[in-house]
């Protein structure tokens, strides 16, 4: 096998492998560290011949055997006085019930909720996630959080400290838990997802690596947990957006807005796909999920030919459906600029301005800029001239600043 | 594992409650101390004096220094705590949530250092 063909196997079983170590070793950082091993193993031996058959098990059978080696070379070190206490450790890791696939599907699930416990700070979960769920390495984590290495690595080792120190438990939550918990899990893919959709601050308007990370794990989720309406939900919410990647920048890295896309670079297969999910997830019984509906926003984009002929009525009743499921300032503001198109700029002015009345969006950017792009549709120039003014200083993203100016320019001439 | 459940409130709000609502809070309080007795849950707890009562002891160079009240001033004072057994966290925050205070105030859950 090519180094590149291995690496791809470590990339999509790395995840999985440690999700079974650290139910059979009963410790991440012993499982990380014997995962390592194996790889380690497994990188001189793939590269001489062919990989096994299920690379997953072989990595996780190498990586339990190694963890038994570290047990019992402990045993010889620290005497008989903790022996007992490492038997039963020993004939745990050495259990044999380990390998079959239900049972590593439910282990990729109890890494999951267990990164993503709310006795974690949202962002710890977010980086917990990326870093032992998706495998990214800790320099990797840490340049999506714009920290340094090192401070990301301590916020893991932490992190990792707590799960054992607090008695975080490695299980998948039981029934009337699992709802409220399967939400803060999406939030934190949907956070993963969003971040690199459009980054918050930092040079580049999109982390593409983030947004596939965000899918990969809907995907996976949505295979581990199907008839979920929520989770097809998103996966597809997700897979709507990305689909127009191609379309979003210029090659020097400008935004390009909604309007001004190029339709035909849209990721046809993707929205397909996107669209698919959508209608089995508003068919499934229950009420709508807050994701369906937006995802069903998203898919009335993704059909319409062009701008001008999207279905904004539809889109402004779906806002109107999202305020009613799941209120918050956020869908408040992306409702009024649907209005905007329906019932023109005046109308949608009066529901912003409420909106900042209310103080409801206090240091969320994209307010001012909402109102600065009214503001210029109904000619006001002077007023959104200072609201741009006012959405370039809120924002920590270059590529959003240089829209603002280019619009400033505009109003200028 | 063993946790232990320190119950946060405003005093000077907890010392506006009406005799009728104080003694509605205790009687819940005792529900719920008879119910992790049964469950095998309890292993102590204790209300506390409020913080006028405290005074706070350092040495430094030697020398003991004594202040009048708690070592820190906050929102919420240190009330009381419960120290209990429970199988893993999970299990220690839905106790903690049952705790009557938690409606008003916080509870803070820390597991107990175990020395090997």
């Amino acid at each position: 096998m090519t180094p590149v063909e291995i690496e791809r196997i470590f990339r999509d079983e790395a995840g999985r492998a440690l999700a079974t170590l650290i139910r059979l070793v009963g410790d991440f950082d012993l499982a990380e560290e014997v995962l390592q091993e194996a790889f380690a193993v497994a990188w001189e031996r793939w590269a001489n011949g062919p990989a096994p058959g299920n690379p997953r098990a072989w990595l996780v059978q190498v990586g339990r055997n190694k963890a038994i080696d570290r047990v019992r070379r402990q045993i010889a070190f620290r005497g008989k006085q903790t022996e007992l206490q490492h038997q039963m450790l020993l004939d745990s890791v050495g259990a044999d019930s380990a390998v079959d696939t239900g049972a590593l599907d439910d282990d990729m699930l109890r890494l999951i909720f267990t990164c993503c416990h709310p006795s974690f700070a949202i962002d710890v979960q977010v980086a917990l996630t990326l870093r032992t769920v998706c495998g990214l390495g800790s320099a990797e984590v840490a340049r999506a959080f714009l920290v340094s290495e090192e401070a990301m690595a301590q916020r893991l080792l932490r992190a990792k400290q707590k799960i054992r120190l607090a008695g975080i438990p490695y299980e998948v939550p039981e029934r009337e838990d699992l709802e409220p918990r399967l939400t803060g899990v999406l939030a934190v893919v949907y956070l993963v997802f969003t971040e690199g959709y459009a980054a918050t601050s930092g040079e580049e308007l999109m982390r593409t690596d983030l947004a596939q990370e965000a899918i990969r794990l809907g995907r996976l989720l949505d295979a581990l947990m199907p008839d979920r309406g929520e989770i097809k939900g998103l996966l597809a919410l997700m897979l709507l957006h990305d689909a127009r990647r191609a379309s979003r920048e210029t090659a020097g890295g400008d935004i390009v807005l909604l309007e001004n896309q190029d339709r035909s670079r849209w990721d046809r297969h993707q929205i397909a796909e996107g669209l698919a999910l959508v209608e089995t997830a508003l068919r499934l019984p229950g009420r709508p999920q807050p994701y369906a509906v937006q995802a069903a926003i998203a898919a009335l984009h993704a059909r319409a030919p062009d701008f001008a002929a999207t279905d904004w009525p539809q889109i402004a009743g779906l806002y109107e459906v999202l305020l009613r499921i799941s209120p918050s300032p956020v869908i408040e503001l992306n409702h009024a600029a649907a209005v905007s198109m329906v019932g023109g700029p005046a109308r949608a002015l009066d529901l912003v301005d409420a909106l900042q009345a209310r103080g409801g969006l206090k240091g969320y950017e994209l307010l001012p800029a909402v109102r600065a792009d009214l503001l210029r549709r109904l000619g006001r120039k002077e007023a959104a001239r200072e609201a741009y003014l006012a959405a370039q200083s809120a924002t920590r993203l270059e590529p959003l600043r240089r829209l603002y100016a280019r619009r400033l320019k505009e109003l200028e001439g | 594992m063993q946790y232990l459940l320190l119950i946060y409130q405003n005093e000077a709000e907890y010392g506006k409650m009406d005799a009728e609502t104080g003694k509605k809070m205790t009687e819940e309080y005792g529900v719920f101390t008879q119910s992790i007795i049964q469950s095998g849950n309890f292993k102590g707890a204790d209300r506390l004096q409020p913080t006028h009562t405290a005074t706070t002891v350092r040495v430094r160079d030697g020398k003991i220094l004594t202040t009048d009240g708690p070592f820190a001033e906050t929102r919420e004072q240190l009330g009381g705590y419960y120290l209990i057994e429970a199988k893993d966290l999970n299990a220690a925050l839905s106790i903690a949530a049952r705790i009557p205070s938690a409606r008003t105030g916080s509870i803070e859950v820390r597991p107990i250092w175990v020395y090997n």
